[in-house]
């Protein structure tokens, strides 16, 4: 036993002393840790070979070798001159984050939907964003020199009682809810109406999600097909409508699209597509791309639409947890400082290689990312066209592109003003709207008995 | 120190009291405090007025049902022949029947799901059939195992007896071999049918959407409702316990 004291004793001094030569900039003594969790798959890990390595036409070469978690610690360190450690760790959806949290673990900054940040700003569990967060004179604040414009808007415009989201939130990835389609199948008119999913044409050929928000979400557009007909709709206010009139209209939608239903899943539909065996399926933008890329390399096209009715616009955010950061100004700098460094504009386009999703940041001043988008979608074939989302990025953006990323990748990506303009965000459901819908759900998943149907 | 024997028992003792009791003692007071942490039985008669649980319930029991019955019909034949076979060796037969069924059952379902698709051109169409035919594969081996393990240390003189005294083929079957098996049939479906009524798994690969309990308990978590999601967990713990102490009643006779 004194033995393996000793060993113990010793292999700790030898840890510690290699810490100590790796230094390089004068550091305080002590390290900083910052808890970190994160949706799966939902950072750039590096790894990246060489042949990936993203050329900018203004010669900026990009390339993830290392995890964007280990640079940002590196990155730390020679700025601020000390140290952090980055615990990070994953998880499966936002509840099991909010169970998690709940059961006692603790984070520091952490990255849910803008309908979970709104849960925890009622339930007063968020630290706030510092006063200067939003200074953009500071040298290092990539996030507010760089997020765009409108959707931050966009964010600003989600309040809990007094306060907005952008008090406590940092945009990270945004996207649409739409339908994955197989044009060689189905018309684009059909795949652009949540009405796909009822349409007896495409029987047990389509797939709606195993999840309650965002298949509710699919059912009430249904549900609300007139109010949302009419000129210049409350997108808003028609899409958050959560009275039990309304719930009880949608469990037969829901009960309908079930039936009609290949599958109803979280991620298994992506390979569905690829392999023919769904023609349509509602999915989110980012995965939509994953789908579309992933069929490209089988030869297979895939579509994405955004259905007319309208459709859901949803945030990613990093909020920092109050009782995670519990009054240390060391720590809360630390976790903001991983929000800007992420936010920079060459993480930014890591991570939009790496995730599939769509940055909340457009770069500001900085055309890097811009130029990206060109780097990836750009074509300078007789047929190309000009596809602008100025709107987003706040100063003039045109894309020349091959007609197809009209209806593809890039629409998926960065969707046109007008298709943003009839998405609406769905709020945090109340308490009491929280259970109507769950029974909802379990009335249209459970079992029924020959004699109640 | 004097080492003592029941020394031994100290990690699964940790083991048992971190990872089961604990968890365990977390489960029943959700269950039994509402949400304002105060003791209430409400949650437990809210399972029973509701209609949607109850057919959850008699789902689960139904797939379970089906799958138990088929794994038995299926494995008793097999161990049968695995346990008379004249080969020297049996566990290399055993093995060779089992081993295959040890592999991952997410990657062999994966991999039957596209033997379904295949044949049945749609698998949408026939989420039952499909459920249980998934059952049956992942459950399998643990019904052949304690049938094997039972018929291949029957006492073959006992047959003899049966065969001399003129017992047909017919009447020594039901009369000696399979009350002599009955442990084994008892701790197979102990084996096959408990897990068969939570393992919403194979109905969410194989695209069966219709909630079973396990299922169900997950939907309560999700939406933050661990009180009536706990609820549920305690009352297949009280069936569990229910068919264990009717499995020791039916092995006793």
């Amino acid at each position: 036993m004194k033995k393996i004291i000793a060993l113990l004793a010793v292999s700790v001094l030898i840890l510690s002393g290699c810490g100590a030569t790796d230094e390089t900039a004068p550091v305080s003594d002590d390290v900083i840790t910052l808890r970190i969790a994160n949706s799966e798959e939902y950072i750039d890990e590096g790894g990246w070979d060489a042949d990936e390595t993203i050329e900018l036409e203004d010669g900026q070469k990009i390339r993830g070798v290392d995890s964007l978690v280990s640079d940002y610690e590196k990155w730390y360190q020679e700025k601020y001159g000390k140290r952090v450690r980055v615990l990070y760790s994953t998880y499966g959806t936002n509840e099991d984050l909010y169970n998690q949290m709940t059961l006692g673990n603790s984070f520091d900054l952490v990255c849910p939907s803008e309908y979970m940040i709104m849960k925890l700003m009622r339930e007063k569990k968020l630290e706030p964003l510092s006063d200067d967060f939003y200074d953009k004179s500071q040298i290092y604040n990539y996030y507010a020199k760089g997020v765009s414009p409108y959707i931050y808007r966009r964010m600003r415009s989600l309040t809990e009682g007094t306060e907005t989201l952008t008090d406590y939130a940092a945009g990270y990835m945004w996207g649409t809810l739409g339908t994955v389609y197989n044009p060689s199948v189905v018309s684009e008119k059909d795949a652009s109406s949540f009405q796909i999913y009822l349409n007896q044409k495409y029987r047990k050929r389509i797939t709606i999600k195993d999840s309650v928000r965002d298949t509710y979400f699919a059912g009430l557009a249904i549900a609300k097909e007139k109010d949302l007909a009419v000129p210049d709709p409350d997108y808003a206010a028609i899409l958050n409508d959560t009275s039990q009139d309304t719930v009880d209209k949608v469990q037969d939608i829901i009960t309908d699209m079930r039936e009609n239903a290949y599958s109803m899943e979280t991620d298994t539909a992506k390979q569905d597509l690829v392999t023919q065996k769904a023609d349509a399926s509602l999915q989110w933008s980012g995965d939509g791309v994953f789908s579309m890329d992933q069929a490209d390399e089988v030869g297979l096209k895939l579509c994405y639409a955004v259905p007319e009715e309208g459709s859901n616009l949803w945030f990613d955010g990093w909020v920092m947890m109050k009782n995670g950061i519990n009054g240390d100004a060391d720590k809360k700098q630390a976790a903001e400082a991983f929000i800007n460094y992420i936010s920079r504009p060459d993480s930014v386009i890591r991570n939009m290689y790496y995730i599939g999703y769509t940055s909340a940041i457009t770069g500001g001043d900085d055309d890097s990312i811009l130029e990206y988008l060109k780097y990836t979608y750009g074509s300078d074939e007789d047929d190309a066209v000009d596809y602008d989302v100025s709107y987003l990025f706040d100063k003039k953006a045109v894309i020349r592109t091959s007609p197809d990323q009209l209806k593809r990748q890039l629409y998926a990506q960065y969707p046109t003003e007008d298709v943003l303009s009839r998405c609406a965000v769905m709020k945090c459901f109340s308490d009491s709207a929280n259970r109507r819908i769950s029974q909802m759900w379990t009335n249209v998943r459970c079992y029924r008995f020959p004699w109640e149907r | 120190m004097k080492f003592k024997r029941s020394a031994l028992s100290i990690p699964y003792v940790i083991f048992l009291i971190v990872f089961v009791m604990a968890p365990l003692a977390v489960v029943l007071i959700f269950a039994f405090t509402n949400g304002s942490g105060h003791f209430t039985l409400g949650n437990f008669f809210g399972f029973f007025k509701s209609s949607r649980t109850i057919a959850t319930l008699v789902y689960s029991l139904f797939v379970a049902f089906v799958t138990t019955v088929i794994c038995l019909l299926i494995a008793y034949p097999t161990a049968m022949a695995l346990a008379r076979s004249g080969f020297k060796r049996k566990n290399i037969l055993l093995i060779l029947a089992i081993v295959p069924m040890w592999i991952n059952f997410t990657l062999r379902i994966t991999a039957m799901k596209e033997v379904l698709d295949a044949i049945e051109g749609n698998l949408a169409y026939y989420p039952f059939l499909n459920t249980i035919i998934g059952q049956v594969y992942d459950f399998l081996p643990f019904m052949i195992l304690p049938l094997f393990n039972v018929l291949d240390e029957m006492d073959m003189s006992l047959l003899e007896a049966g065969r001399d005294l003129g017992a047909s083929r017919h009447s020594l079957f039901r009369s000696v071999i399979l009350p002599l098996s009955m442990p084994g049939i008892m701790s197979g479906i102990t084996m096959v049918f408990l897990p068969a009524m939570t393992n919403y798994v194979v109905l969410d690969m194989l695209y069966n959407s219709t909630y079973i309990m396990g299922s169900l308990i997950g939907s309560y978590f999700n939406a933050y409702d661990w009180h009536n999601g706990s609820m549920i967990s305690t009352i297949l713990l009280l069936l569990i316990v229910l068919f264990t102490m009717l499995e020791k009643k039916g092995a006793k006779r």
